[in-house]
């Protein structure tokens, strides 16, 4: 009787040890490249730096698919992972939602996460997540507000929607929480990959008068590099640290720090629970950091 | 409105406007010339991108901008005579061809910029250099005499391409190749010979409108940095009617036009922002359909020639 209570025992934790031995398995699918210095960057160091904590490739394996602004290849990615058995599919874009609403249902083993947003469409596999862009933002402008001498900004992104907008909307208010009378002018280029028309805008910005500029998404690399030609303008950068590109000029960055919540839906996919709920990324809980 | 219509702002206008044509002039008078021997390379956006990386690649390794410009004008030369063995030599369909010299050029550069590069970073692109006297004429003089040597080769390439098409031998053998290539074939011209010659320097212009992007106006690299811009500038030859001056034209109205409307945006002029976004497109098919001359277009366009077969 002890003898095979304890053959039983050798077994389970034989079998837990080969579970354990095989990688946990996270793909990821962006909108943009890794390098973008912005939105897809910063999940894709989040994972690589949960990678490294976890023991590195062999027990964290990571795929990712870059430059997926076209929503049906996105959408095809995102199930293929699925079917192959990944334990966690990310779907990082805002603009993926209902690619993922529909094959969730066809995976219900498999975790989704997806954002920027807060809807889980009711699904027990789904987590959503966002950026409380506002707060930096918000911080960002108070900041640019009191280093502005020609009392004029200038605002550059590809399109009005998601954190994009958030962003620049608390933005605003850090300035006029300063000073009301600072003039903000905002352009919208239509295109998240349009280098040399966002660069053409923030040009325009400093020739109007800007001495101070701010903006997300993207290819915002273009309006850094227009700030770096002219040397006495100032960038706040959002999403990733942007530093590197032009560290005399970058006074800030809003960092996106996804890592403490990819520790807790893989804590969570690990004891059983796919999804369900909802993370936002504030300055409180350092989700959101100023550097 | 806020002084929309004053000094500063049009002198802004124009000052952008110079930048963003350049890439356009030097990709589209490539196009016309290859297009005028009959030949439609729709890869224009995939040889800038290829372009841009070496020419980004080879100033951030050797801090050599001319060897840079040099690299690409290679990497578009030797695209080109893909293009052109493919289309040419193995009479392929032309635009199926360059879609697909396209899809290799974006996808190349996407590749080797991760490998190689990895991250965004930037270069010192060429200084801007200004024409003595020239530079001092107020308000033109800092627009058009105070700009970066690209940018002048830009515009000075429309009367060097007008004058090798209109005024000299070869344009004409590569008029007449593009026109009726039988004809021409048996008054001792090699098409073939033409053709490559006339696709490989378009797409060593190509390769250079990249390097004036990664280089010289953006300083900078990263996965489509052209955005499509290669494609606006097959658009432009047919908007100039294969003439380089016409192709001149287009390439300023457009780019007039996307800096008014960012202008437009800065001033807060109350317009929706994708609205004026559209404003250079809309313009642009709107002159299109009323001043296009279909008299003007080379009548052997997008055929392979095959001898004794016209």
């Amino acid at each position: 009787m002890k003898r095979s209570l304890l053959i039983a025992l050798v077994l389970v934790v034989a079998i837990a040890a080969a579970v354990t031995a095989a990688p946990f398995r996270i793909a990821v699918v962006m909108p943009s490249a890794t390098t973008d210095m912005a939105f897809s960057q910063s999940m894709w160091s989040a994972l690589q730096t949960v990678q490294k904590e976890m023991g590195g490739a062999s027990a964290l394996d990571l795929k990712f698919s870059e430059n997926m602004y076209n929503v049906p290849d996105a959408a095809a990615a995102v199930r293929d992972y699925a079917s192959q058995g990944f334990d966690i599919v990310i779907a990082h874009g805002s603009q993926y939602g209902s690619s993922v609403q529909e094959i969730a249902k066809d995976f219900p083993n498999v975790t989704f996460a997806w954002g920027t947003d807060v809807n889980t469409f009711g699904l027990p596999n789904v987590y959503a997540y966002t950026a409380a862009a506002e707060q930096g933002g918000y911080v960002n402008g108070v900041l640019a507000a009191k280093l502005t001498k020609s009392r004029k900004i200038g605002v550059t992104g590809p399109v009005e929607v998601g954190d994009a907008k958030t962003y620049i909307d608390g933005f605003l208010q850090g300035v006029q929480s300063v000073d009301k009378s600072i003039t903000i002018s905002k352009t919208w280029t239509g295109s998240f990959s349009d280098v040399a028309l966002m660069t053409a805008a923030a040009k325009t910005h400093i020739a109007s008068g800007a001495d101070v500029l701010t903006g997300s998404s993207q290819s915002v690399v273009g309006s850094i590099g227009a700030a770096k030609d002219k040397g006495s303008v100032l960038w706040f950068g959002t999403q990733a640290d942007q530093a590197s590109l032009a560290s005399a000029l970058v006074v800030a960055s809003q960092v996106y720090d996804w890592t403490g919540m990819l520790r807790d839906i893989i804590a969570k996919h690990k004891a059983g629970v796919l999804g369900g709920t909802q993370y936002t990324l504030t300055l409180a809980n350092a989700g959101l950091k100023i550097v | 409105m806020k002084n929309l219509f004053s000094l500063a702002v049009m002198s802004g206008i124009l000052n952008t406007m110079v930048s963003l044509a350049t890439p356009f002039l030097y990709a589209a008078l490539g196009e016309t010339i290859a297009q005028s021997a009959g030949v439609v390379n729709l890869g224009v956006d995939g040889i800038m991108l290829l372009s841009a990386f070496a020419a980004f690649y080879v100033a951030l390794t050797t801090g050599s901008l001319w060897l840079g410009l040099l690299a690409a004008a290679i990497v578009g030369l030797l695209m080109g005579l893909l293009m052109s063995f493919v289309s040419v030599t193995l009479k392929a369909e032309q635009g199926v061809s360059g879609i697909g010299l396209y899809m290799f050029g974006l996808g190349m550069s996407s590749l080797l910029f991760k490998i190689l590069i990895g991250t965004v970073k930037t270069v010192q692109g060429f200084p801007p250099v200004a024409i003595p006297f020239l530079g001092d004429i107020p308000i033109l003089g800092p627009i058009l005499f105070r700009n970066a040597v690209p940018v002048y080769g830009a515009f000075l390439l429309v009367p060097l391409v007008w004058w090798m098409l209109e005024k000299t031998t070869l344009g004409l053998r590569i008029k007449s190749v593009g026109q009726n290539p039988a004809a021409a074939d048996s008054l001792g011209i090699s098409v073939d010979r033409i053709r490559y010659f006339s696709v490989c320097l378009g797409s060593t212009l190509a390769g250079i409108a990249g390097a004036s992007l990664s280089i010289c106006l953006l300083n900078l690299f990263q996965d489509n940095l052209t955005a499509g811009q290669g494609f606006i500038a097959v658009a432009l030859v047919y908007f100039g009617g294969w003439n380089p001056i016409g192709v001149m034209g287009g390439a300023i109205l457009f780019s007039v036009v996307n800096s008014l409307q960012l202008w437009m945006q800065v001033l807060g002029v109350k317009i929706p922002s994708s609205v004026a976004v559209m404003l250079p497109y809309l313009l642009t098919i709107a002159a299109l359909t009323i001043t296009v001359n279909r008299m003007r277009q080379p009548a052997a366009l997008n055929k392979p020639f095959e001898r004794g077969e016209n």
